[in-house]
């Protein structure tokens, strides 16, 4: 039986995960994706972001945008945490390739290996690519 | 089954519209329900109504059009995509000073939570893009 | 019900096709799709990966792509199923998700 407050929650609750495999900047994707991942996560629903291939540059830190002229959007990575988005993952191997550590990443995620990974998709019931 | 649709490039360009429009032409010849086509990044610019195309080849936003009217689909252009690329419907050009509006009819203008919302009440969301 | 990976690169534009067959689980689908289907191609140099893959994944590829590209369905490695348009509608119904690749 439950209690009073937890039927407050409305709609059905689904989960989403982002696949982010681009690079920040070269392309709108980065930027944009997070947009939706914050709207998704207003929705109350389960929200995951996987970091991949040149994705996990989105979340390098030390990111200096003046010269390109372009807006630095990578605190908003940081705020993700305060809209209930604590599912970051990142790719192992291509933090690896690329040679970048935990210490290089401006949020705290978790590393899981490619095949953690595929387990985690499994379990999704959307996957939104960008 | 009830499918959702996100489109993320624009006419021509790239090959994912025109993936998107066979792959719901054939859904619905299979008796399936095309919910929402969403339109992000990009692929707002499939919403334009000054398109003119060689007479030659496909117009994709007229074969929208059409396909979206025969079958009741509801066709989603971005807010927040279609402002930065300058997609604008007769309310909004009002609102922004702007000379003229560009949206083609049958799309209609709408936030982010219209693709959380597909996500959630269709079966299937499907993502065609670069 | 397993789920259905599309990719829409070519393996010699981008590393798309590489990090699906990464991530896809044994038992899962892989539907080339647009430039994607170039990875279907018997007698290049990247055919032996893609052979390799399909001990663990299924492979289609989707017809109208092949043809478009001048491509016949006895020009793709033996075992990869060409399906149209319907086919790919099939295969999404037919598994319990589906990711595309970009």
């Amino acid at each position: 039986m439950s209690e009073p407050w937890e039927d407050e929650v409305e709609g059905p609750v689904k989960k989403f995960m982002f696949v982010n495999r681009k690079s920040p900047y070269g392309t709108v994707y980065a930027l944009e994706s997070l947009e939706v991942v914050l709207i998704t996560a207003a929705f109350d629903q389960d929200v995951s972001l996987v970091f991949s291939d040149d994705g996990v540059f989105q979340i390098k830190k030390g990111q200096s945008t003046d010269g390109i002229g372009m807006k630095n959007f990578s605190p908003t990575y940081r705020a993700l945490e305060g809209y209930d988005v604590e599912k970051l993952y990142v790719d192992k191997e291509s933090m690896e390739e690329r040679g970048l550590t935990q210490d290089d990443l401006l949020v705290d995620v978790e590393i899981l290996s490619r095949a953690e990974l595929a387990d985690l998709m499994d379990e999704q019931d959307v996957v939104l690519s960008f | 089954m009830k499918y959702s649709l996100l489109i993320n490039e624009g006419p021509y360009q790239h090959q994912a519209v025109d993936s998107a429009y066979q792959f719901a032409k054939a859904a619905i010849a299979k008796g399936h329900e095309i919910f929402r086509v969403f339109f992000y990044h990009d692929g707002v610019n499939n919403a334009t109504d000054f398109a003119v195309p060689p007479q030659d080849d496909r117009n994709i936003t007229a074969n929208w059009i059409a396909l979206a009217e025969e079958n009741n689909i509801d066709m989603v252009v971005c807010i927040a995509a279609a402002q930065r690329r300058g997609l604008l419907d007769a309310n909004e050009a009002e609102r922004q000073g702007k000379r003229g509006d560009n949206i083609a009819p049958t799309f209609r203008i709408s936030g982010l939570g219209q693709l959380v919302e597909a996500g959630i009440e269709s079966d299937r969301l499907l993502t065609f893009g670069d | 019900m397993a789920m259905l990976h599309t990719v829409n690169k070519s393996p010699f534009e981008r590393n798309t096709f590489d990090s699906c067959i990464a991530m896809a689980k044994s038992g899962s689908s892989v539907l080339l799709i647009e430039d994607g289907v170039i990875a279907s191609l018997k007698g290049t140099s990247v055919s032996d990966k893609v052979s390799k893959a399909m001990e663990n994944v299924t492979f289609y590829v989707l017809g109208p792509d092949l043809n478009a590209r001048g491509m016949t369905d006895d020009q793709i490695i033996d075992g990869i199923k060409v399906v149209d348009y319907e086919g790919f509608v099939d295969l999404t119904a037919e598994h319990e998700n589906v990711q595309a690749w970009l």
